[in-house]
C-alpha cells in the first residue's frame, strides 16, 4: 500500500468504472447516464439532494439494481447485469443506507455473514482482531443481538460487517445519517483512517462539504444526471447552482 | 383424574404436537425465506408417501424404504424448486404463489392418472402398529417414536440454524434477503436448502401419517396442509420456533377438547378449531411469535 501513496492520482489504475448507466424503477427513469470512475486507494463522494439517486448508483454497483443500458467494469470484469452475491465476491462490499444489520443474528454472526463467501479461518481470526482495534464496542457486544445495539453501534456493525469481506472496493451509504455529532465525528475519522490504509471508498453523505473535504474527487449527482465531477475545491467556481446542493440553502443567486 | 389419564394425555398432545410441528416447520422454513406459503408443500407429503409404499412393495429392509421416501421427499422439494419456482422468482409474490397452487393440483393428477385415484395401501413393519405399555397406560409405539424422532429432529435443525455459516446465512436471508446477497449470501443456495429441508420434513411426516391412515390417496396432502396452516396462524409465519409452538399448541387444544366436549359435540371439535383460528387471524395476525423476518419480496 505505501508505494501506492507515493503514485500521483493519475497514475493510480482505474478499480471500477461505469459509463452511461440508465437505473429505474419499473418504468421510471432514477439515473439518465451516469458515468464515473474510481482509482485504486481513491477516496471519492457522491454529492446530491434526497432523490437525486445516490443510493440508486451505489445499489447498481454492487449488482441489486440491473442498469438497462450502460456498462460496469471492476478491476477488469464486466459486471453488468451480474449477481450482489457474484460482485461481492470480486471484491465489492456495500454498507447500505439505513445500516440493515441483522438484528434477530448476533453481533458474532453479523460479522460472520460479512465474510460468507470468502471465509477462510486465519485470514478471518485476524480480520476480527482488526475489526476489534477499529470498533471495540464490538468486541464488548460480541455475542449480543444485532438489534439490541444502539443507531451508532449498529452502524459500527455494518461497517465492520461491510469490512470483514477484506473489499477492494467499500461503499458507504450516508454512514452518519441519524448519528450523534459525537458518532457522527467517529465515522469520519474512520473513513479517513480507512483511507489511509489504503481502501478504496466511494462514499455518499448526508453531509456533503464535510465529505468533500476527505474526498480526493467528489461527483455531483441532480436528477440522476452527473451535473460536476471533479475536485472538490473545483466545484463551487465550476458550478453556479453548486452551494444549493453543498449547503442546503434554499434560493441560488 | 387418574395418574394415567395424565400421562395419556401428554403422550397424546406430545406425538400429535410432534408430527403437527414438523409439517408446520416444514412450511415456514420456505415461507421464512421466500415469503412464498407454498401449497405444494402437501403434496411433497404425498409423493414421499408413494415413494414409501413403493419401497415397502420391494423387499428391501424397512429402514431403508423409510430412508429413501424421506430423501424422495427432499428431492422433490429441490426439483419443485428448480424447476417451477426458481423460472417466476423475479416476478410478484402472486405469480409464486399461483404457480404453488399449479404445482399442487399437478401432482395430484399426476398421482392419480399414473398411480391410482384409489387408496393404496402400504405395508410398513410391525413396530409402526404395535402398542407399548408405559407407566400404565397402552400407547402405539409410534406415538413414542415420533416424540422422540421430532426432538432429535428439532435439535439437529437448531444446530444447523444457529451454528453451521449455511444456517446463519439462511437466518440473516428470513430477514433481509437482499442484504444477505449483498454480504455474498447466495440466492440460489438459500432458497434451494429451504426447500431441501422443507422436502426432508415432509418425508419424516409422511412415515408417521401414514402409519395412522394406512394407506396413500392422491390427496393425502391436504389435511396435513391445513394442520401446518393452522398451527402457523396460531404460532406465527415469521419464525421456526412459532412453527413448533403452533403444532404443539394446536395439539393441546384439540385434547383438550375431545376430553372436555361432551360426546354430542365431539363432532364440532374441527368447527370449533377454525374458530379459534379466526380469532386468532383477526386478534392476533402475526401469531404468538413475532420474529424479525421483514415482508419483502424475493427477487
Ligand atoms: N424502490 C423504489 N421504487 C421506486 N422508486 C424509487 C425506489 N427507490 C428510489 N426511487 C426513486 O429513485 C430516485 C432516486 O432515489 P435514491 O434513493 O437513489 O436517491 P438518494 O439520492 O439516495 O436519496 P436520499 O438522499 O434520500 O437517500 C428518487 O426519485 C426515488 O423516488
Ligand atoms: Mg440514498
Amino acid at each position: 500500500m505505501s508505494e501506492l501513496k507515493t503514485t500521483s492520482q493519475e497514475e493510480r489504475e482505474v478499480i471500477l468504472s461505469a459509463s452511461d448507466l440508465h437505473v429505474g424503477y419499473g418504468s421510471v427513469l432514477a439515473l439518465h447516464g451516469v458515468s464515473l470512475e474510481i482509482k485504486k486507494g481513491e477516496l471519492v463522494s457522491i454529492c446530491g439532494i434526497n432523490g437525486s439517486g445516490k443510493t440508486t448508483i451505489m445499489r447498481t454497483l454492487a449488482g441489486v439494481l440491473k442498469p438497462k443500458s450502460g456498462k460496469i467494469t471492476f478491476k477488469g470484469t464486466d459486471i453488468t447485469g451480474k449477481k450482489p452475491e457474484q460482485v461481492h465476491k470480486l471484491g465489492v462490499a456495500l454498507v447500505p443506507q439505513g445500516r440493515e444489520i441483522f438484528p434477530s443474528l448476533t453481533v458474532a454472526e453479523n460479522l460472520r455473514i460479512g465474510a460468507f463467501g470468502c471465509y477462510k479461518p486465519a485470514q478471518y481470526q485476524k480480520d476480527l482482531e482488526t475489526m476489534f482495534e477499529l470498533f471495540p464496542i464490538l468486541k464488548e457486544r460480541y455475542n449480543q443481538g444485532g438489534g439490541l445495539l444502539s443507531g451508532g453501534e449498529q452502524q459500527m456493525l455494518a461497517i465492520a460487517r461491510g469490512l470483514m469481506s477484506n473489499p477492494d472496493l467499500l461503499m458507504l451509504d450516508e454512514p452518519s445519517l441519524g448519528l450523534s455529532p459525537n458518532r457522527v465525528d467517529q465515522i469520519f475519522e474512520l473513513i479517513e483512517e480507512l483511507k489511509s490504509r489504503g481502501m478504496t471508498i466511494l462514499l455518499v453523505e448526508q453531509n456533503a462539504e464535510r465529505a468533500a473535504s476527505i474526498s480526493d474527487r467528489v461527483y455531483l449527482l441532480s436528477n440522476g444526471r452527473v451535473e460536476f465531477s471533479g475536485k472538490a475545491e473545483d466545484m463551487a467556481s465550476a458550478i453556479d447552482v453548486a452551494s444549493l446542493y453543498m449547503g442546503g440553502k434554499e434560493e441560488v443567486k | 383424574m387418574s395418574l394415567s389419564i395424565v400421562i395419556e394425555f401428554i403422550i397424546n398432545v406430545l406425538s400429535m404436537g410432534s408430527l403437527y410441528a414438523l409439517i408446520a416447520l416444514g412450511l415456514v422454513i420456505v415461507y421464512g425465506i421466500c415469503k412464498l406459503i407454498n401449497f405444494a408443500y402437501g403434496e411433497y407429503i404425498t409423493a414421499a408417501a408413494y415413494l414409501l409404499v413403493f419401497c415397502a412393495g420391494l423387499s428391501l429392509p424397512w429402514w431403508v424404504a423409510f430412508v429413501l421416501a424421506i430423501l424422495g421427499g427432499a428431492l422433490i422439494g429441490f426439483l419443485s424448486e428448480l424447476i417451477a419456482y426458481r423460472p417466476f422468482r423475479g416476478r410478484s409474490l402472486d405469480a409464486l404463489l399461483v404457480t404453488s397452487f399449479g404445482i399442487s393440483i399437478i401432482l395430484q393428477r399426476v398421482f392419480q392418472v399414473f398411480i391410482s385415484p384409489r387408496p393404496k395401501a402400504v405395508n410398513l413393519p410391525a413396530f409402526m402398529s404395535a402398542t407399548i405399555s408405559l407407566f400404565g397406560i397402552t400407547t402405539p409405539l409410534r406415538n413414542i417414536i415420533v416424540i422422540i424422532t421430532t426432538a432429535v429432529l428439532l435439535l439437529v435443525l437448531l444446530y444447523i440454524m444457529q451454528k453451521t455459516p449455511l444456517g446463519i446465512a439462511m437466518r440473516a436471508a428470513a430477514e433481509n434477503f437482499t442484504t444477505a446477497r449483498l454480504m455474498g449470501v447466495n440466492a440460489n443456495l438459500v432458497i434451494s436448502t429451504a426447500f431441501i429441508i422443507s422436502g426432508f420434513l415432509a418425508g419424516f411426516v409422511c412415515l408417521f401419517w401414514v402409519a395412522r391412515t394406512g394407506s396413500v390417496e392422491p390427496t393425502l396432502g391436504a389435511s396435513p396442509l391445513l394442520i401446518g396452516f393452522i398451527a402457523v396462524v396460531v404460532g406465527g409465519m415469521n419464525s421456526l420456533p412459532g412453527a413448533v409452538v403452533g403444532g404443539y399448541l394446536y395439539a393441546l387444544v384439540a385434547n383438550v377438547l375431545s376430553l372436555a366436549l361432551p360426546t354430542s359435540l365431539l363432532s364440532y371439535r374441527d368447527a370449533i378449531m377454525f374458530v379459534i383460528v379466526i380469532c386468532f387471524l383477526v386478534l392476533k395476525p402475526e401469531g404468538l411469535i413475532r420474529g424479525n423476518y421483514q415482508e419483502e419480496r424475493v427477487g
